[in-house]
């Protein structure tokens, strides 16, 4: 019924220190674990109490930031290392396609290397004789088999792994981000071998931050935060919570970004440049609720809103407005000057608003550009690549705007639209 | 403990596999290849020779009416050279055997002691290719030394200096993992250990035998009997020290349990230490 039971797993590593070397090898040999003697200040909890189970023939994503425990779970499901407590069954032969070739030695030919790679992980060499030539072919590297691994290039070196690892024919099959590596043609082949699994019923444990790909080929998914499941389930749900939860973060990351980019422009006089007879301050981005916030949909309205504060009466100001993207290219340029206002007197502190109905460029950053000075050019205050936003898309198009269009497809062809992901 | 053991012969072929790539890839690339393995012994005993043959010649002269001196001192110094090189390679390798390996404990499920064993016999092999050259040196060069049926206790010795030296690489090899300080301090130790091991000298030469306190050192050091029984063997001809032996075979096995336990104990430990 199930091929892995997992029982509230925990995880410590102790934190790096010299200090209590001799406290905690006298208390490995003595009482077998390094954490004993050791203050809870001093020791770093990897995973929290992680319990599932999967079933025969499941496939299981786990997803998760960088330093989630992941890896750690997965390490401990190959066996590789021990849970500081908790209890794993697994039923049938496993194998972890978590360093690809990780027994190779450089200086011997591929072939010898398949061999030993092959007991390595567990099989006869009567076996690997029968499968030698499935393993070479799946490799593509019938020409290169006679060569030390050591002359080959990264990929040969992970395809020659993959292929080794696969052909194992394991009943559980751990993947642990090996497939980023892979060239544009190799990994769809590897997806394609993963699937075959999927179809032959063996159990599938598989660990990415490649989302698509989780959602295409997997039964559930768990998304691991700070060593806890924090959600399980159907795999959309749960790479649309995750995906929400990132976006959250990193807005409040931007919104962090901004406050000391705001302290950096002060202090940053290149990138800021004028008389300061008309200054400007306070510059934010806010959306249609009057939220501050640095990342908005393509089409989301928004708002540009900035302080202007004129010491004495001026009779001559324009103002601008620049946005750029990461490369420099300006997207779009405008100033009051252009657009025909015509401007009468300016004194003491004021506020203006630039309403973006619809910013429709494509996803990425930008930087923005404020300006003011006088007709001819004379500057009062210039704020350039001072303030950056984001722009998230559905699409991931290119260029600099998205230019509104349809397609239109006669009866013959068939071609329909996803779903949007989100 | 009998259990793991098991286990141990269970990964035979793991075992058979990583020491012939061992063997295969020390002298890949190098113009001599395989013969490295008894270029270097024959190299180190020409040093010897010169040192303590000619230049220092030793005190020795005849001991259990054998004849130690010029040519027959070569002989005599390559029959403790060739298994102390066995054991001083075995032991500095094992220091660093999990580290080079480091791959295989973090990214596999693998058996780590096959390590360390794997590193005693590929330098067994190396010890055993030398063999031949010793008994053509005796066959050839030998004045008054021959080739007699005590060598039948050739494999005795191996076999007891094997136990023993099995236990200390455990010992050695899980202990560098959490301190490393060790690799260094082995180095110069092992120099030491060398001469306090009758390799250079005999262990019956009257300058030892004078000073009961010598005696006393020299016995209570597992290598000095292990390397008497192959003097004995091969370049004496006559019976290996028949209480002395299994003695020492009692203290490799202590040294065996309790260096395979540590290296148990500490198992676990190795994934997040290497």
């Amino acid at each position: 019924m199930y091929t892995v039971i997992v029982e509230d797993i925990v995880k410590y590593y102790k934190k790096y220190s010299n200090k209590h070397k001799f406290l905690t090898l006298k208390s490995a040999i003595v009482n077998r674990s390094l954490f004993s003697d050791l203050k809870s200040s001093e020791i770093f909890e990897a995973l929290r109490g992680i319990s599932f189970k999967v079933k025969d023939g499941e496939t299981l994503s786990i997803i998760g930031e960088n330093g989630s425990g992941k890896s750690t779970l997965l390490r401990i499901l190959a066996g590789i290392s021990q849970p500081s407590s908790g209890n794993i069954l697994t039923k049938g032969r496993i194998s972890a396609l978590i360093e690809l070739g990780a027994g190779f030695h450089p200086e011997i030919s591929g072939r010898e290397n398949i061999f030993i790679n092959g007991i390595i992980l567990g099989l006869t060499k009567k076996k690997i004789q029968e499968k030698y030539n499935d393993i070479v072919n799946f490799a593509e590297l019938e020409e290169f088999i006679s060569n030390p691994v050591k002359t080959y290039s990264s990929g040969m070196y992970m395809r020659l792994g993959f292929s080794i690892a696969i052909n194992v024919n394991p009943d559980i099959l751990l993947i642990d981000e090996v497939l980023s590596v892979g060239d544009a043609s190799f990994v769809p082949k590897c997806i394609d071998k993963i699937n075959e699994f999927k179809r032959k019923g063996k159990t599938i444990i598989f660990v990415s931050h490649d989302l698509a790909t989780v959602e295409r080929i997997s039964d559930r998914v768990i998304w691991l935060k700070n060593g806890k499941i924090e959600m399980q389930g159907y795999p959309k749900r749960v790479t649309d919570a995750y995906l929400e939860y990132i976006g959250k973060k990193d807005e409040k990351k931007a919104t962090k970004q901004h406050e000391t980019e705001k302290m950096e422009a002060e202090k940053n006089r290149e990138k800021r440049w004028g008389t300061k007879e008309i200054e400007i301050s306070k510059v934010k981005m806010i959306d249609k609720n009057g939220n501050e916030k640095y990342i908005f949909e393509q089409n989301e309205p928004f708002t540009i809103e900035f302080d202007v504060n004129s010491k004495s009466e001026e009779k001559d100001f324009v103002f601008g407005i620049g946005i750029f993207n990461t490369e420099g290219t300006q997207c779009y340029g405008s100033n009051t000057f252009i657009e025909n206002f015509k401007p009468q007197s300016i004194k003491g502190t004021g506020k203006i608003r630039i309403n973006i109905s619809n910013i429709n460029l494509v996803n990425g950053t930008y930087f923005l550009d404020l300006a003011v000075h006088k007709r001819d050019g004379y500057p009062f205050d210039y704020h350039h690549f001072q303030y950056t936003f984001k722009i998230t898309s559905i699409y991931r198009d290119i260029g600099i705007a998205r230019i509104f269009h349809e397609w239109e497809f006669s009866n013959n062809i068939k071609i329909h639209k996803k779903s949007l992901v989100k | 403990m009998i259990l793991k053991l098991k286990d141990l012969f269970k990964y035979r072929q793991l075992i058979f596999t990583l020491i012939s790539r061992e063997l295969k890839a020390r002298y890949r690339g190098t113009v001599f290849g395989f013969l490295w393995s008894l270029i270097n012994p024959l190299l180190l005993l020409a040093v010897y020779s010169i040192v303590f043959g000619i230049i220092l010649p030793g005190s020795s002269g005849r001991i259990e009416n054998k004849d130690i001196t010029g040519i027959n001192y070569s002989i005599f110094l390559f029959t403790g050279l060739l298994p102390w090189i066995w054991f001083n390679s075995s032991i500095l390798e094992s220091s660093n055997v999990l580290f080079i390996h480091g791959n295989l404990i973090k990214k596999i499920k693998f058996p780590i002691e096959v390590l360390p064993v794997m590193t005693v016999l590929t330098n067994m092999i190396h010890f055993i290719f030398g063999i031949p050259i010793l008994v053509l040196f005796i066959v050839f060069f030998g004045k008054g030394v021959a080739i007699t049926p005590w060598v039948l206790f050739f494999p005795v010795a191996v076999f007891v200096q094997f136990v023993f030296t099995m236990g200390l690489s455990f010992l050695v090899s899980a202990l560098t993992v959490h301190f490393r300080d060790l690799k260094d301090i082995l180095a110069n130790f092992l120099t030491l250990w060398f001469f306090g091991t009758p390799i250079i000298y005999a262990f019956m030469t009257p300058a030892i035998q004078n000073h009961k306190a010598m005696v006393l050192a020299l016995s209570l050091n597992p290598m000095t009997h292990i390397i008497e029984a192959y003097h004995y063997t091969f370049f004496f001809g006559s019976l290996p020290h028949w209480k002395k032996l299994p003695v020492t075979l009692v203290v490799g096995l202590i040294f065996f349990y309790i260096g395979y336990l540590i290296f148990d104990k500490l198992r676990d430990t190795f994934v997040e230490e290497v």
